[in-house]
């Protein structure tokens, strides 16, 4: 009897502090999915450390963030962003790090009509979706970009090596798709997973095919062991990296060997050697120093840019969407999608956003710079 | 293919054998000793190269924090099973191995890091942090269960695997780090330029297997060892302490995995779970030799860098799927020939 009376204040208790949270989430709440440990941890743990960097209110409106990691498991990311739209009860969702986690929350969020920021690259069909919204650059802006230099700087054939994953294939694909267009030939294709030891065969054999250039389809540290193997195999052409490459640990691993190189990125890497006036300039500068004076001098990256860049967008449409309906209800869940998709332009660190019905990506050129490595510094190329 | 790229291939491909023959070695001298399939070996190899590497930018490396934390657990873990008979010498004994042999090392490398001193200190101080972790996961992990079932002590494997992963990558984040290497500068043989580097590398794996070999053969230690692997209880009947041998062979693995790490350290870059596939490259070496035979696990994984190194040449994206598959035709074979005797 004892016991049954305490079951019961117990559940009373539970009951009454449940309920005051439901009050709380009269705030806005913003669920964020990234991976923050496995696989993924390099690009994930920058976009969890700059969740911390956001403000605490929007508009006079008390953001509640939740943070949860995937681990960079697409199966993770679904537990995740089903917990956000069913006991989190989130007005938007941010996520994954990496493109498969991405997929997933991209079909919960389908689901659920909650709006969804992508923090990595996803295929055209889920870019397509009415709730998703993608924040980095799209695979086909940077290979134009890259493909257009290329071309500039009078590269007839190139060598091609890349991870063999689906980071890998998506340069491929893009050279398929558009390569003809800026007169390239594709003579070598190599592939290795980051974790190997070594890349000495794929290198002797795309310096064995002599191509004008090489590209490098690879992210991180990982994209620096073919770059320092081909310089010690004798390769003294100009290697080309995608904006995955571009973090400052790739020139602390690839020491002298990153010269001669010219990278795509994102112009947050460089916000302080942009000319005043550009678009990115104030947002970069905004989202670097905060950044680095919180977590030290260098360690800034374009994935952790994507979570301000989120913010910059939320700051601007979130007053937007509360102006139709109040945050918690399925309502303003709505209003906010059309603030985001019609609401722009967004200037923010990576690009400046302009959503429209038809286009999910929403960036255009001066979301890309070109950048080349001068004593162990990144410049802009003009 | 000229003669050229195939001297190239066959330098790098013994280059990455060899590393992969000193990991094979450890696992089989592991099981062979205490039935555990040592899957974390590979960790070990993580945790010096970037060790080495921490230590080379003049960073106190965290392992040396972790060896601190693994010694406290063993010695509440000791104190625990000795609750029965804490007399002085069993304490004393406990408080030496568990404590003052960690805090010592743990000074050590707080003095040494911010010094600077020579490429050879600091793959010393590697070695020393590394080392002794051998000792304490033995203790933490398996000694608890060292009657367990080879599948019960697998599992007990992968999560220590997990474990140290994990820690890993708290220690040393997720972007990958490249040490240093002993001693800079290369000299060409006739067109083929080799690296010093890489003479470590082979003149090390040739002096761990005599040293391996001169140990079993001449050492008390070693044959009882030896005794342990050929029959577990038949040892114990004969007095061999079953369970020093097995604190032995984890030591003498992480001591081989830290050397591992300090030689491929400067010749790659080494994430917190680079250790895992390395270790799993010596493993279909160490299967190949039937987890049983040193030679042939030398000779195997030598031929695993040899077919790794020519693969990415000619089928680079295969790579892994064609090294990986070595290991189907040697367990049918194994399968065919060797006759099945469990003697526990």
């Amino acid at each position: 009897m004892k016991h049954r009376l305490l079951v019961s204040i117990a559940m009373a208790a539970t009951l009454s502090v449940s309920g005051l949270a439901t009050q709380a989430y009269a705030d806005v709440t913003i669920g964020v999915t990234v991976s923050s440990t496995g696989s993924g941890a390099a690009l994930g743990i920058p976009l969890k450390n700059s969740v911390e960097l956001w403000p605490t209110e929007i508009a006079g409106e008390k953001l509640n963030v939740i943070v949860l990691d995937d681990a960079g498991d697409p199966s993770i990311a679904t537990t995740n962003a089903r917990r956000f739209a069913n006991d989190d009860k989130v007005d938007v969702m941010i996520g994954s790090a990496l493109t498969p986690g991405s997929i997933a929350v991209a079909g919960v969020a389908a689901e659920t009509e909650i709006p969804h920021l992508a923090a990595s690259p996803v295929p055209p069909n889920v870019s397509s979706g009415k709730w998703t919204f993608i924040l980095p650059q799209d695979a086909g802006l940077i290979a134009k970009t890259l493909f257009k230099k290329m071309q500039d700087d009078g590269v007839k054939t190139f060598g091609y090596i890349g991870f063999s994953d689906s980071y890998g294939d998506l340069w491929v694909n893009q050279f398929k798709a558009i390569g003809a267009e800026y007169g390239l030939e594709m003579i070598a294709e190599e592939r290795y997973a980051r974790p190997d030891t070594s890349v000495s065969g794929q290198a002797l054999k795309l310096v064995a095919a002599k191509p004008d250039a090489i590209l490098v389809g690879a992210s991180g540290t990982g994209a620096a062991l073919p770059q320092a193997t081909l310089r010690e195999r004798g390769y003294t052409g100009t290697i080309y990296q995608t904006h995955g490459a571009v973090t400052f640990d790739f020139i602390r691993i690839a020491g002298e060997a990153a010269n001669n190189t010219v990278f795509a990125s994102g112009p947050v890497m460089v916000p302080e050697n942009l000319p005043d006036g550009n678009d990115t300039k104030e947002e970069g500068l905004a989202y670097v120093q905060a950044y680095e004076a919180k977590f030290g001098e260098g360690t800034r990256t374009q994935f952790g840019a994507h979570i301000h860049d989120a913010m910059a967008i939320l700051k601007k449409a979130i007053p937007l969407a509360l102006e139709k309906a109040k945050p918690g209800t399925q309502e303003f869940r709505a209003a906010l999608r059309d603030a985001i998709e019609n609401g722009g332009p967004f200037p923010a660190s990576q690009g400046v956003f302009e959503y429209k019905p038809d286009d999910h990506l929403g960036l255009d050129e001066r979301a890309v710079v070109l950048l080349t490595v001068e004593d162990g510094k990144f410049k802009l190329i003009d | 293919m000229d003669f050229t790229i195939a001297a190239f291939l066959i330098q790098d491909g013994l280059t990455s054998g060899a590393i992969y023959a000193l990991l094979g070695l450890a696992l089989v001298l592991v099981f062979s000793v205490t039935r555990v399939i040592f899957i974390p070996q590979g960790e070990f190899v993580a945790y010096g190269a970037m060790t080495l590497s921490l230590l080379d930018s003049g960073k106190f490396p965290a392992t040396a924090t972790l060896l601190l934390v693994f010694g406290v657990l063993a010695f509440l873990l000791d104190l625990w099973d000795n609750r029965a008979r804490l007399n002085a010498p069993v304490l004393l004994r406990n408080v030496g191995l568990n404590l003052v042999l960690p805090g010592v090392i743990y000074t050590l490398a707080l003095v040494l890091a911010p010094m600077q001193a020579g490429p050879f200190v600091k793959a010393l101080l590697t070695i020393v942090i590394i080392a002794p972790m051998g000792l304490y996961i033995y203790r933490i992990a398996y000694k608890p269960l060292a009657d367990a079932s080879v599948l019960v002590l697998l599992i007990v494997s992968v999560g220590v695997h997990l474990a140290m992963m994990g820690l890993g990558l708290v220690f040393f984040g997720a972007e990958g780090l490249r040490a240093r290497p002993l001693s800079t500068g290369s000299f060409s043989l006739g067109f083929l330029p080799i690296s010093a580097q890489s003479l470590w590398i082979y003149g090390s794996t040739i002096a761990i297997i005599v040293g391996l070999y001169l140990f079993f053969e001449k050492t008390l230690l070693g044959k009882a060892l030896r005794a342990t692997a050929v029959n577990r209880l038949g040892a114990r009947l004969v007095g061999v302490r079953t369970q020093l041998t097995g604190v032995t062979a984890f030591v003498l693995a992480a001591t081989v995995g830290a050397i591992s790490g300090i030689l491929i350290g400067p010749i790659t870059t080494i994430y917190y779970d680079t250790g895992f596939i390395i270790g799993l490259k010596g493993f279909v070496a160490a299967i190949i030799g039937g987890l049983a035979s040193f030679p042939i696990t030398a000779i195997a994984a030598i031929g695993v860098g040899i077919v790794e190194s020519f693969t990415s040449f000619y089928a680079s994206a295969f790579k892994e799927i064609i090294v990986f598959s070595l290991i189907i035709p040697v367990l049918i074979w194994l399968s065919i020939t060797v006759s099945v005797h469990e003697d526990e």
